[in-house]
């Protein structure tokens, strides 16, 4: 049986193309079951990529049947076989496929469509092991480590500076859809927004409904910051809405404050002050390009790892191929020991039981030593030389060519 | 036999101070292997020490190379009770290098071998050099988290683009941390002079060792007295952290000779 994927994603289409194959998750279930047809199929589609897995004796045939749903006369298609097609779902689930390295959601879509899908005993290894792929790509480097955004920047730093955020109290200076961003960024790793503040007090409000907290007039600004462990300013101003000489003493409590204002909102001699750390714009930028660059170092060691786990799924589908010859030589093996010794019949009928069942252990045995290290070259072999060795042990011990369409050579 | 587990246990830290090394330029699997350094080479010096008490006449640790041999365990034990944990990777790169260095300066000047002959009786040996010893490998600790607390908040203040990079301990956790070390060491390190202070015979003078370690005290009693009363954080209470430590320093590799002669 061959693993056959086609699919199209970012890489190959632009939204256009690929918003016209896409499913949601029970039209991929839909689908999965349609092509499956008591078979295997896997239908992973999201907004960067529509997918389909399926596992079939004739892999031309079911890339065809693929194509066909997914519009292959118009849309752009990559076709893949076994190992390929493994790997390449190891790197989507390592979120080495996406357009950012190594985020986190495509993990949860794979499971999804995992759940969904109609797999057997293909198909449930290999999704199995591309969702342990993902997650030891994610725990053996540092590829999702790092923030991808500026307002996830802002949050990673107001981490930095405090560890766990529950209990942070954030002050929103500026009530626009940058300090709305910071602020989900913040809450979503456990900061309170405490309060709003804006020159436009319905602004405020509406922010301040939207965080279960306070609107505060916009002169307040100073009473506020003394309360406050971050503050994220955002303001249309041209003036700075923040000097030196309003911050309070902090005494030894940090206060990080995140300008995202242009011009900027925030003196910038307040980053002089002690147990004050201010970042604006251009440095969120800058941590947001480091942090890219070193999700792409990352990729370099999580490709290494998703390489080394198709080969390991390689090696296994490729054991696959010769369980039906090992079956066979078990049974030719078995069928001659059973023979033989009902040959003997006649001549052990004075044994005891106790005796007999010696005769049976003991050609049982022979049998088994003599069959094991052929057995175990033939795995060998079929994970490393294709299933050659097979054709080999079928001719030199005479075994049926019944099975002999599942012991193709897998595709690479 | 003493002697022979020194190398295991050296090369052992060794690797975990190279492996910290490379972890701090490429976080990943270099990390891990510091720690099982860290780890091996720890139950290897426990070994040794076990050794060295079970062919010693008495207490084996007396001489000056032999007390750095256990401030190095102690040290490093003090280090695993967190020092594991991935963030505190940073903390490793502090610490092992000094570990590694002490034991092998322990180990030319015969600290992992038999033990010089005192006056003193065992126990008091062991209440006293042990509990003097922990104090100052709690102190170590302090240093080293208000070392990486101090690199940490320049690296924020600078507005450093690769910040994030390290994986750190955040800087409330550290000052935290390094507040409450000296806080916990502290008592320990009373406790182990004020034993010392019961047995000093008639006959003995104040050395200069006793006179460092008292103003050791007072410069960490003062840190406390100011954190907790006047409310000293974050840099100013990270350099006294130090320049306590400096004090600890001078007196491990230059002021202990003969103090129990």
């Amino acid at each position: 049986m061959s693993l056959v994927l086609v699919g199209t994603s970012h890489r190959l289409s632009p939204v256009e193309v690929r918003e016209r194959v896409a499913l949601d998750l029970e039209g991929s279930a839909a689908l999965a079951r349609r092509m499956a047809g008591g078979g295997e199929a896997v239908c992973l589609s999201t907004c960067n990529r529509t997918e389909l897995y399926l596992v079939d004796a004739d892999p031309d045939a079911a890339e065809a049947r693929a194509s066909g749903v997914l519009l292959g006369d118009e849309v752009e298609l990559y076709r893949m076989t076994d190992e390929a097609a493994a790997l390449h779902l190891f790197r989507v689930a390592a979120g080495l496929d996406s357009l950012v390295p190594g985020e986190g959601e495509i993990l949860g879509q794979v499971r999804d469509a995992y759940e969904a899908g109609a797999h057997g005993p293909v198909l449930d290894r290999l999704f199995r092991e591309a969702l342990r792929v993902g997650k030891k790509v994610r725990t053996e480097t540092a590829i999702n480590e790092s923030p991808a955004s500026v307002s996830s920047a802002a949050a990673a730093l107001a981490q930095q500076v405090f560890g766990d955020l529950a209990g942070c109290r954030v002050l929103l200076v500026g009530a626009g859809e940058v300090s709305e961003l910071a602020a989900r960024a913040l809450t979503a790793r456990g900061a309170t927004i405490s309060a709003v503040t804006s020159r436009t007090e319905a602004n405020a409000r509406r922010l301040a409904e939207a965080f279960d907290a306070r609107a505060v007039p916009f002169d307040r600004l100073g009473e506020e910051l003394e309360r406050a462990d971050v503050v994220v300013s955002s303001t249309a101003s041209p003036e700075p809405v923040l000097s030196r000489d309003e911050v309070p003493d902090r005494k030894g409590r940090p206060l990080f404050v995140i300008d995202l204002a242009v011009p900027r909102d925030v003196d910038p001699a307040v980053a002089r002050l002690d147990d004050c750390y201010l970042y604006d714009i251009d440095d969120l930028q800058a941590v947001v390009r480091e942090s890219l660059s070193g999700r792409r170092r990352e990729a370099e060691r999580a490709e290494a790892i998703v390489e080394r786990e198709a080969e390991r799924f390689r090696d296994w589908q490729a054991s696959l191929q010769v369980v039906p010859a090992i079956a066979s030589l078990r049974a030719r093996a078995e069928s001659i020991r059973s023979g033989e010794l009902a040959k003997a019949e006649g001549r052990l009928e004075g044994l005891s039981e106790s005796e007999r069942r010696t005769v049976e252990s003991l050609t049982t045995q022979i049998v088994n030593k003599l069959l094991h290290v052929p057995i175990v070259r033939l795995k060998q072999a079929a994970a490393t030389e294709g299933t050659g060795y097979v054709e080999v042990a079928r001719d030199l011990f005479g075994l049926p060519d019944d099975d002999a369409g599942q012991s193709r050579k897998p595709r690479k | 036999m003493a002697e022979l587990l020194f190398w295991p246990a050296f090369l052992a830290y060794g690797e975990a101070a190279f492996a910290y090394a490379g972890d701090a330029r490429r976080p990943g699997s270099m990390g891990r292997l510091a720690t099982w350094g860290v780890r091996i080479g720890w139950l290897v010096q426990t070994a040794l020490l076990v050794a060295q008490a079970a062919g010693a006449n008495g207490f084996p640790w007396d001489t000056w190379a032999g007390s750095l041999n256990l401030f190095v365990w102690l040290v490093v034990g003090a280090y695993l009770i967190w020092g594991c944990k991935p963030r505190f990777r940073l903390l490793g790169l502090v610490v092992m290098p000094l570990a590694a260095l002490l034991l092998a300066v322990s180990y030319v000047a015969g600290g992992v071998g038999g033990s010089g002959r005192s006056g003193y009786s065992t126990l008091f040996l062991v209440a006293h050099v042990g509990l003097v010893l922990a104090g100052f490998a709690g102190l170590t600790l302090a240093a080293a988290l208000a070392a990486l607390y101090l690199w940490q908040e320049r690296e924020l203040k600078r507005r450093s683009s690769t910040v994030l990079r390290f994986r750190a301990p955040s800087l409330v956790t550290l000052e935290s941390l390094f507040g409450r070390t000296v806080a916990y060491s502290l008592p320990v390190l009373t406790l182990g002079m004020a034993v010392g202070f019961a047995r000093l015979r008639h006959d003995s003078q104040l050395d200069p060792l006793i006179v460092l370690t008292v103003l050791t005290w007072a410069v960490y009693g003062g840190f406390l007295l100011l954190r907790f009363g006047a409310g000293w954080h974050g840099r100013r209470a990270a350099y006294t952290t130090l320049a306590g430590f400096a004090l600890v320093v001078a007196m491990q590799l230059s002021l202990h000779m003969g103090h129990f002669a």
